[in-house]
Formats: C-alpha cells, sequence, structure tokens
C-alpha cells in the first residue's frame, strides 16, 4: 500500500546555500520514495542552484515570502501534482531524514502528523517564557484536537491530500501563520491531527536564539496567533474531499 | 470673511485635484468616491458656515468645531482602513501570483527537460539555440 502512494517532501531554503546541499543529498539517499521539492524563498544566494545540483527540483519564487508563504506555493504544488502525502522539512538539517518515514506513518491515524520533539525522544530543552509559551499552545491546541499535542511548532509535518487542500487555502505567510495558525484551522476545519516522536538534530547553520526578551515576545506573538486563529470563521469541513478519495 | 476665502480656496484646490487624477485615470473610482465626498463636504461647509453651526446644534455639539474634528477623523480612520484592506488583498494577490509563476516556471523546466542551471549534462535532448 505505502509503495503506491506518491510522496512529496518539501523543503523551504532562504539564503540556505552553506546546508542546503548536504541536507538534499542526505534526504535524497534516505528518503527513497519520496519525490523531494525544494522551495526558494526568494533567496539572493546561490540556494536555488545548490540545491539543483543536489538533485532536487527546485521551485524559484521570485521573492521573499517567508516561511509560510514558501510552504503554501509548496502544498499548492503538491496538490496540482496529484500527490498523496506531503511532509515538510526544514532546509538546516534540524530534522532528521531517517525520522521521515515515521512522520509519514502517522498519516495512517489522521489528516496530519507532526513530528513533535517533546513527546519522549531525543534531548530538547527550554525554558522561561519560551517554555510558558509551548504550553499555553500544548493546552489549546490538545483541548482543540481532542489528542495530545505538545509540540505544535514543530516544522516537521505531514499532510495527507485533504490537509494538502486545506493548507492551499489556508497558509498565513505571517509569523506563526505557518504553524499555529495553519494547524488550528486545519483542526477547525475538521482535520484530524497526531503527534509521532521524533529526535531534533541541532541546526547546522545559524544559531537558535535564546534571549529572554525574544522569548517574551515570541510568548506574545504565540497567544496573538491564537486569538485571531481561535476567532476565525470555520471552514465548512463537507467542501473537503474525505481521505483517500483522490488516490 | 478672510477665513471663509481661504477655505474656498482650499475646498476648490482640493476638488480640482481629485478631478484632474480621476479624470488621468490615476485614481480608481473606488478610492476616489470617498475623497469626492470629502471635497463636496469642504466646498459646502465654506459657501456656507452657518452649516456647521445649525448641524452642531441638531447633534447637541456645543463648540461646532467640535463636530468638524470629529467628522474629519472619522473620514480619514475609513480612508486608512480602506487604503490598509486593499494592500492587505494585493499581497494576498501578489503572494498568489508568486506562488502560481515559480510552479509553472518549474513545470516549464521540467517540461524541456531540464533546468537552466542542471542543464551542463549532455544527454539534454532540448537543442539550444
Amino acid at each position: 500500500m505505502t509503495s503506491t502512494l506518491r510522496r512529496l517532501v518539501i523543503m523551504p531554503a532562504w539564503n540556505e546555500e552553506a546546508v542546503v546541499g548536504a541536507t538534499v543529498t542526505e534526504l535524497l539517499r534516505t528518503v527513497a520514495d519520496a519525490d523531494l521539492l525544494v522551495v526558494d524563498d526568494g533567496s539572493t544566494d546561490a540556494t536555488a542552484s545548490v540545491a539543483r545540483d543536489a538533485g532536487a527540483r527546485v521551485l524559484v519564487l521570485p521573492f521573499n515570502l517567508g516561511v509560510g508563504g514558501a510552504l503554501r506555493a509548496g502544498f499548492v504544488y503538491a496538490w496540482e501534482h496529484g500527490y498523496d502525502q506531503a511532509i515538510q522539512v526544514d532546509a538546516d538539517g534540524q530534522h532528521d531524514p531517517a525520522e521521515v518515514e515515521a512522520v509519514f506513518a502517522g498519516l495512517e491515524r489522521a489528516d496530519i502528523s507532526i513530528g513533535a520533539r517533546f513527546a519522549g525522544a531525543g534531548d530538547y530543552q527550554v525554558r522561561g517564557p519560551r517554555a510558558w509559551a509551548m504550553k499555553l499552545l500544548s493546552a489549546v491546541f490538545t483541548r482543540a484536537a481532542g489528542v495530545r499535542l505538545t509540540d505544535v511548532t514543530s516544522g516537521f509535518r505531514a499532510a495527507n491530500r485533504r490537509a494538502i487542500l486545506q493548507y492551499t487555502r489556508h497558509y498565513p505567510a505571517e509569523y506563526l501563520g505557518d504553524t499555529v495558525d495553519s494547524l488550528l484551522t486545519a483542526i477547525r476545519a475538521g482535520l484530524t491531527v497526531v503527534q509521532v516522536p521524533v529526535a531534533m538534530r541541532p541546526r547546522q547553520g545559524g544559531e537558535p536564539s535564546h534571549a529572554p526578551w525574544k522569548a517574551a515576545v515570541y510568548l506574545l506573538r504565540s497567544a496573538f496567533a491564537l486569538l485571531i486563529a481561535m476567532t476565525r470563521e470555520r471552514t465548512p469541513a463537507r467542501e473537503l474531499p474525505r481521505t483517500g478519495a483522490a488516490a | 470673511m478672510t477665513s471663509q476665502l481661504v477655505f474656498g480656496v482650499v475646498a476648490v484646490v482640493v476638488a480640482f485635484v481629485l478631478f484632474r487624477l480621476l479624470r488621468a485615470g490615476r485614481i480608481r473610482e473606488k478610492y476616489a468616491a470617498l475623497w469626492i465626498l470629502i471635497g463636496v463636504g469642504i466646498i459646502a461647509l465654506a459657501a456656507w458656515p452657518g452649516l456647521m453651526v445649525e448641524l452642531s446644534h441638531l447633534f447637541g455639539v456645543a463648540v461646532p468645531s467640535n463636530l468638524l474634528f470629529f467628522a474629519a477623523i472619522l473620514l480619514l480612520l475609513g480612508v486608512a482602513l480602506h487604503l490598509s484592506l486593499e494592500a492587505s488583498k494585493l499581497e494576498d494577490e501578489v503572494r498568489t501570483l508568486a506562488e502560481h509563476v515559480a510552479i509553472i516556471r518549474a513545470d516549464l523546466d521540467a517540461a524541456r527537460g531540464a533546468g537552466p542551471a542542471a542543464s551542463d549534462d549532455e544527454t539534454d535532448p532540448e537543442p539550444r539555440g
């Protein structure tokens, strides 16, 4: 059954020429049964050609749209090209290609499968306002989805065809819109979610921020994004096709 | 009264500039509608100063100029909100276009056999001209 599914890996990349080549090479070697699409989000460096040379298909956006914009472009591509499942993976190597199969496997139980850091694998630690933000998000999403979700801001997410269509309709380009807003709107449209425990690796390029004031701003923006998403009108779920109907 | 003359000149200039812009097609009707309303309002008030006093009695405002400020702020708020809405809509449309351009470009490259940057292999079936 698994081998007949058409799968797409969507990798948004913005000025990642230093790392995208290695990530693409490793992904192509590890994940055999999926196509790889790198979405070059208006990079000013050689990201697109590095990814292409490494063997990926590349979508070149004419200017920077933000992660949400790049991802929606990827999901539109997946929808139009008839892919059954799509997974989003970071270009910086944070997401282990060996876990892609595990996150895809979650789609056997739900429309959206989240590779979560805190679900018992790996050793990712946060403290302070950032931890509170995650607790708040986790509580709200667990309530909305009816299953325990601990890491909703994870960018390691897989979608089936139903969820892909939902994403093509609503995937905001705003900060946190790509994770919090898109997910909550999908849940409110009637899509189901599961989380799969995965270990994350440290980023290969760039440094994660740990400044307390940045974390506080993050908390406020999460709360704001949640507020907006929660009060938005629901998309009627009946407009979405049933799971597997397009296969 | 000098002040009435000044207001009259301002009103006529505003209306004239709006009309010119609209006629030259440099401003779309949907944006101009509110501005024309404002221009006509200014002319009416300049030509008939007693109007403001009567209106403020009608609304129960003690000082006529306060009613004027209130109305002006309300109108400008409306204009600003309208522009924000239009800008958001435009951004959404541009975003959708950018996505589709990128997808069409990728499909075109795929249909040609290879992307321009990846076309250094000699088995490329497409003749280059």
